[in-house]
């Protein structure tokens, strides 16, 4: 038990030392560089794509949304091409062409970040429908933030997967902003699984903070997804340690959140666990320098990669 | 040849795609058990079953669906009703679907078809009317064509199919109950682009594509009348465009004119003019576009009709190039 603990707690750690490492990268040299432009960081999410991916299968489809960097990981991208790519280099997951908010590895069965908040849920249900003639037992899931869930397109997905029984799995990550707003403000009802009832489908608000309750439902919902019972919500309840952007002044904060926030995010918590249970807290650290390590070295590498070539800017524009 | 109208034709080469491309889907509003408002999807859902259906009225749903299922391997052929309804969707055609490939590097596809048909006929209001392709013609990514025969109905939209990028097919509603013509089917893919002269001609070069080559055709016969000859080049495939085609036609007459039902101020015809000035090609008189002008769209007919370009006002336009 304790070993895969330990396992997410690794995967758990190499997100957020890619995120810290991508920060210190991103605002480090006040000349700009290596990684410039807008950057959405998932710092106290990483339990929830290190839950849900662990259950995923190789086949299945996978949209994220901009704030995608741990998805991306956790769905076995290496880091390397994803420093890459955010430095522009023709070795990044996309060549230079996609950046932080358009992370696409297809061959690790992630079909891509996406700048548009809610646009990822109908091309999800595509790649749910394409499954039903193509003889694969696909399901697709469809992540998104607790803002996107006012953004209509998330709105037909939901009617749209529950009308045809698609296999979609709808995982709504609830930091509680809607970019620099509280969600709450901006809804009349803030239990956002509930909505789940209205398109026929079942909702479930979960701890999103808790790699293991993300695995146990999202392993029930891709089962019930898998044998034709059709689409489900999940509403993970989570917080981010960091500001909407890099940059975000966070004015939006109340006194004390943050110290709060801290003490149930999710490794801090998963490691008081691990030690409650005996774990050596030197075993617990090694895992944390492991991943700095790993991530350490993968940006370096990056850094060390050529730039995209501008001459290969007009390629892949048309078949 | 069988003898089709151009809905006849448009349903005739449905049924040809799914029969040769089992990965081909056809779904869209009223498109399955109804067949469609316009019946050009009629007898696909009896024929093909799951692969042809009906779908909520979610414009983002279907074009979003039909990315995530073409890059799946699916080939989607959607329908979005009217042109006018994309827009409530326009953020899977521009930010997705036009993306898909260039981002990924060719890693992913989105070989999805979308069929739209656009236009004034007589009543309809002004959210039933626009004529949008210069807003799909500004997005690189995203192949556009308009056919106005039967006989290009047909093979652009087999064409369409067969294309591995994106493909906005824009029909036009006027033409669909239109005259029955030959229509050969079952024929080779033909290659994206070209442009057809619709008639030849020594005097002057009019560019026009849609529901407005018959018009254009019209003006014509009339400016024979005047010992003005007109040569019309219709060009169904807009992007790609066939430049070197209109550009060697205006070479030979000195003289152009791009007619379009939609409205000169952006629209394609100044990138017409535009290639053409580019070109180089030394003309006799400044080169003209008639179009509709820049106004929202009156539901009323006799209000309509007085801003849509009809063959007279083509004839007088071009007559007033031509004569000076």
């Amino acid at each position: 038990m304790s070993e895969r603990r330990l396992a997410d707690l690794l995967a758990m750690w190499r997100i957020r030392a890619f995120e810290e490492k991508v920060r210190d990268l991103r605002t480090g040299d006040p000349a700009g560089g290596p990684i410039v432009g807008s950057v959405h960081l998932c710092v106290g999410q990483e339990a929830i794509p290190v839950g849900a991916c662990d259950v995923l299968e190789p086949e299945d489809a996978l949209f994220a949304t901009y704030r995608g960097h741990g998805w991306a990981l956790a769905r076995g991208v290496p880091a390397e091409p994803l420093f890459a790519e955010l430095m522009g280099r023709a070795s990044g997951v996309n060549g230079g062409r996609g950046g932080s908010a358009y992370f696409t590895a297809a061959e690790y069965g992630f079909h891509g970040e996406n700048s548009i908040v809610g646009a990822g849920a109908p091309i999800a249900c595509g790649a749910a429908l394409a499954g039903r003639h193509d003889g694969s037992n696909r399901v697709a899931v469809s992540v998104f933030g607790d803002g996107a869930m006012n953004q209509g397109a998330v709105h037909e997905a939901m009617n749209f997967a529950a009308a045809f029984s698609l296999p979609v799995v709808f995982v709504c990550e609830n930091n509680r902003y809607s970019e620099l707003t509280p969600i709450a403000d901006m809804v009349r009802s803030p239990r956002l699984a509930d909505r789940a009832a209205a398109y026929g489908m079942p909702g479930h608000r979960i701890d999103g903070n808790d790699a293991e309750a993300v695995r146990f439902h999202v392993r029930d919902a891709l089962e019930v997804a898998r044998e034709g019972g059709g689409p489900t919500l999940l509403e993970c309840m989570t917080e981010r340690l960091v500001g909407h952007y890099i940059g975000d002044a966070e004015t939006y904060r109340q006194p004390g959140e943050l110290e709060r926030i801290r003490r149930r995010e999710p490794i801090a918590r998963l490691r008081a666990g691990l030690l409650a249970d005996g774990v050596p807290e030197r075993e617990i650290d090694a895992v944390e320098r492991r991943a700095r390590t790993e991530m350490d070295a993968a940006a370096e590498a990056a850094r060390q990669a050529p730039l995209a070539d501008p001459a290969t800017a007009m390629e892949h524009l048309y078949a | 040849m069988p003898e089709m109208t151009y809905g006849e034709a448009v349903n005739a080469a449905l049924h040809r795609l799914m029969e040769e491309l089992p990965e081909t889907l056809v779904y869209g509003e009223d498109v399955g058990v109804p067949g469609g408002v316009f019946g050009v999807t009629r007898g696909l859902r009896k024929q093909y079953g799951e692969r042809a259906f009906d779908t909520p009225i979610s414009e983002s749903a279907i074009l979003g669906s039909a990315v995530g299922a073409a890059m799946f391997g699916r080939r989607p052929i959607v329908e979005i009703m009217w042109a006018d309804f994309s827009l409530v969707a326009l953020d899977q055609i521009v930010n997705q679907a036009a993306n898909v490939r260039y981002v990924s590097g060719g890693r992913l596809t989105a070989p999805l078809t979308i069929r739209t048909q656009q236009g004034n006929a007589p009543g309809a209001c002004a959210q039933h009317s626009q004529c949008l392709e210069a807003l799909f013609l500004h997005v690189p990514g995203l192949r556009v064509c308009m056919p106005s025969t039967p006989q290009d109905a047909y093979d652009l939209l087999v064409t369409a199919v067969h294309c591995d990028d994106p493909v906005l097919v824009i029909e036009n509603r006027t033409l669909y109950f239109g005259r029955k013509e030959p229509v050969e089917t079952g024929g080779p893919v033909r290659p994206m682009g070209g442009a057809r002269t619709r008639r030849e001609g020594s005097d002057v070069t009019i560019v026009t594509w849609g529901a407005m080559t018959q018009r254009v055709l019209e003006a014509a016969g009339a400016l024979a009348g005047d010992g003005i000859e007109a040569e019309v080049l219709e060009t169904p495939w807009l992007n790609p465009f066939d430049t070197g085609a209109v550009v060697a036609s205006v070479a030979r007459t000195g003289r152009l004119a791009v007619v379009h039902e939609a409205n000169v101020t952006g629209g394609f015809g100044a990138e017409v003019v535009a290639r053409v000035a580019g070109a180089g090609v030394p003309l006799l008189a400044p080169p003209i576009r008639i179009g509709t002008p820049d106004v929202r769209m009156p539901a009323a007919p006799v209000l309509a009709q007085s801003l849509v370009p009809d063959a007279a006002r083509i004839t007088g336009d071009v007559r007033g190039l031509v004569k000076g």
